[in-house]
């Protein structure tokens, strides 16, 4: 199979990867995996004072393309609140990377490690 | 004799239905079946006798290559018995701490790999079996006597992680003797 220029961008000069420490103000971490693939997904958020996500980490375990969505992800979500966060969709991830019907589900993954991030940030701040 | 090709993958070789079989009763009814339907038997037989064989063969083939691995056999078990599909045992379902302990072990398998460290590797490996045993026990007692499809589904999920892990210490293993 052969990945998209952008997939191989990403998988070459992967944006933000690494881990902020967990205990580190703002910060919030997203775990997803795939059973099928094994693939684990990381996706790390820091949150500033005014609710606008500063900045991002991935750490990615898994195919080219998979690492790819999380690193294009960690881009997205800078600068953006958690409401709109939340609106980054897998479809614009797949589209975004080229990816072929049978790497979907990397894109799906990634989508999933946003809502887990967000979802960790608000159970930490007692959000809903 | 043929082979029924609408019988279970367990009753085909006359097994119980469960997860725990015995593995040599496997391999000697897959053998004797086998000899049954081996396409060589039936060379000089008309065409459709040689394709039925042949189809019979394949399905043999698979049933025992499915049975044969407790991964496979688990997932085929849960589909037969209990219904649960390959989406649901894909779906992003396992809690977030074994995921974590998961990207542990990930770490742990490319910095021994990267350190060109067999016998780390090995270690590993180890350390793997231990951890998989442990979830082959459990499963057997969930697919067993409790019957728990859905607590077997999440234990498989995390079997699938370790058959991924058991892959990656393998193909380690194997760039560093080359």
């Amino acid at each position: 199979m052969t990945y998209s220029n952008k997939v191989l961008d990403h998988y070459e000069n992967p944006r933000n990867a690494g881990s902020f420490s967990q205990d580190e103000e703002g910060v919030a971490t997203g775990m997803v995996g795939a059973p099928a693939c094994g693939d684990v997904m990381k996706l790390q958020i820091k949150v500033g004072k005014n609710g606008v996500i500063e900045d991002a980490r991935f750490k990615t375990y898994g195919c080219g393309s998979a690492i790819a969505s999380s690193s294009l992800v960690t881009e997205w979500v800078k600068g953006k609140t958690l409401d709109e966060a939340l609106t980054i969709k897998n479809a614009q991830i797949a589209e975004e990377l080229a990816l072929p019907p049978v790497k979907i589900h990397c894109s799906v993954l990634a989508e999933d490690a946003i809502r887990a991030a967000v979802d960790d940030y608000r159970k930490k701040h007692g959000e809903k | 004799m043929t082979v029924d090709l609408s019988l279970n993958y367990f009753a085909l070789f006359g097994l119980p239905c469960q997860f725990n079989i015995d593995e040599t009763a496997l391999d000697c009814a897959w053998h004797a079946l086998q000899a049954e339907v081996h396409p060589d038997r039936h060379a000089h037989q008309p065409d459709d006798v040689r394709r039925a064989a042949m189809q019979q063969a394949t399905r043999v083939n698979e049933a025992y290559a499915t049975l044969k691995k407790p991964l496979a056999r688990a997932q085929y078990l849960l589909e037969l018995a209990g219904g649960i599909d390959a989406q649901r045992l894909n779906a992003n379902t396992v809690a977030s701490e074994y995921l974590f302990e998961q990207l542990e072990w990930r770490e742990a398998v490319e910095e021994t790999r990267r350190a060109n460290d067999a016998d780390g590797l090995e270690q590993l490996a180890l350390r793997l079996q231990i951890q998989t045993d442990a979830i082959l026990t459990q499963l057997a007692e969930q697919l067993g006597p409790r019957r728990d499809f859905n607590a077997a589904a999440d234990t498989t999920q995390r079997l699938m992680f370790l058959d991924k892990l058991r892959r990656q210490i393998d193909d380690a293993l194997a760039a560093i003797d080359t």
